[in-house]
């Protein structure tokens, strides 16, 4: 039986009109199923020894401290029948506390802050757990529409353990007034956009140094194989 | 803990610096890697058919001996990721990669597994690049799901230059690439 993975109940759709861009790039003919074969149940697997604790600490990949908020980012990675998703490569970019990319198209003039280069990585733990110390990110504006400005965001990108798990999105803050505005935080359906938001955790928090923040993130994984369910063909 | 699958959202025009801070990652086959070598150039368009320049493209693949993370070519890596360029180019330097089993034990012809991101994108288009007249892509399975008069848009073709592959993928538009749910 082919079931539909494209969940439009609970993922954006690939033309989403109030942001403009899809229009030119979003796919229009139907996708095909594709039953899982070994391509889609394998994926890369990254050696930690090419990742350091350093890779976590946002705050200090400069001489000095970053400016802004300190804050913590901290949470699990689980597939959908809730197991822990361990060495798991996580990896994350995002503004410095003005709302500037150390990139070199980023054209805004807010300051460039010579102790923050905003993109770290880190391995899940054997529990699916992962942690990064940084600062909170500003809002930016661009050019989708007048007055247009993106709320504060972290970006996000996980491998999972196989090339259906492989997944990038954008984690924001709970209360954010410009989430209303933001046509790429709109474009996900109403009742999945909790799930892209960060909660204050005041148990993560560490007193006199830092917020916290608990961003969990679920991956797809493979369709069970025929052998395991026993029933298909 | 909600146990439904986190909603996508796109990369962003600027990602390059975390993701593909330089061009080492489209290297995917070392000097010692064994099998044929390809250098696969892939260009990314849009629904006008112009480059898509902020995009970008990871490949996954079996070695030449059709095994997904093979322990036996340690000098080959099976991901490759790249950043599209100022004419929405890109290229990886790999070898093609052997047959894989697919479905109900059949083997599945030589292709490599594509992943798309781009600003505009909400979400990853996933497809898949055969190599054109390879006499499996008759039997093979997937190929066989695509209709028969996009399935040339699932093709890279050899150029004149010895190794040299080209692969066009359009997002959208009258070619628009065969993609795939997955
Ligand atoms: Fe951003």
């Amino acid at each position: 039986m082919q079931k539909s993975r494209l969940d439009p109940d609970n993922q954006p759709p690939y033309l989403y009109e109030p942001y403009h861009s899809t229009a030119k790039r979003a796919p229009r003919q139907p996708l095909i199923f594709l039953p899982h074969t070994l391509s889609e149940r394998t994926g890369p697997i990254f050696a930690d020894t090419l990742i350091t604790e350093a890779d976590r600490d946002l705050t200090r990949q400069g001489a000095g401290e970053p400016l802004g908020q300190r804050m913590i980012v901290e949470g699990r990675v689980v597939d959908e029948d809730g197991n822990p998703l361990p060495k798991t490569l996580v990896e994350v970019w995002q503004t410095n506390a003005a709302g500037r990319y150390r990139h070199e198209l980023d054209d805004w003039p807010a300051p460039l802050d010579p102790n923050f280069n905003g993109c770290g990585r880190v391995l899940t733990d054997e529990n699916g757990k992962y942690r990064f110390l940084t600062v909170k990110p500003g809002a930016y504006p661009w050019g989708n529409h007048p007055n247009a400005w993106r709320p504060a965001h972290i970006h996000f990108s996980l491998f999972g353990p196989s090339f259906v798990s492989r997944f990038i999105t954008q984690m924001y803050f709970e209360g954010d007034p410009m989430l209303e505005y933001d046509p790429v935080f709109q474009c996900v359906p109403d009742r999945a956009k909790h799930r892209i938001l960060a909660k204050f955790d005041l148990g993560l928090t560490e007193e006199r140094f830092a917020l916290g923040f608990r961003f969990d993130l679920v991956l797809r994984g493979p369709d069970a194989t025929p052998s395991e369910n026993g029933h298909e063909e | 803990m909600d146990l439904h699958h986190t909603a996508n959202q796109p990369i962003g025009p600027f990602y390059h610096f975390a993701l593909t801070p330089d061009n080492d990652a489209g290297i995917m086959a070392g000097p010692d890697a064994k099998g044929e070598r390809v250098d696969l150039a892939i260009r990314l368009l849009d629904a006008d058919g112009k480059p898509v320049t902020n995009g970008m493209i990871e490949l996954w693949q079996a070695s030449a001996a059709g095994i997904y993370n093979d322990p036996a070519d340690p000098a080959f890596h099976g991901f490759g990721r790249l950043a599209t360029d100022r004419e929405g180019l890109c290229l990886f330097h790999t070898v093609k990669p052997g047959q894989v089993a697919g479905l109900n034990g059949k083997l599945q012809a030589p292709h490599i597994n594509v992943s798309v991101y781009a600003p505009g994108l909400t979400k990853r288009v996933v497809a898949r690049i055969y190599f054109a007249d390879d006499p499996a892509n008759d039997s093979d399975q997937v190929l066989g799901l695509a209709p028969e008069d996009r399935r040339q848009t699932m093709l890279a073709r050899q150029t004149l230059e010895a190794g040299r592959w080209n692969f066009d993928l359009h997002l959208c538009g009258p070619c628009e690439t065969v993609f795939f749910d997955i």
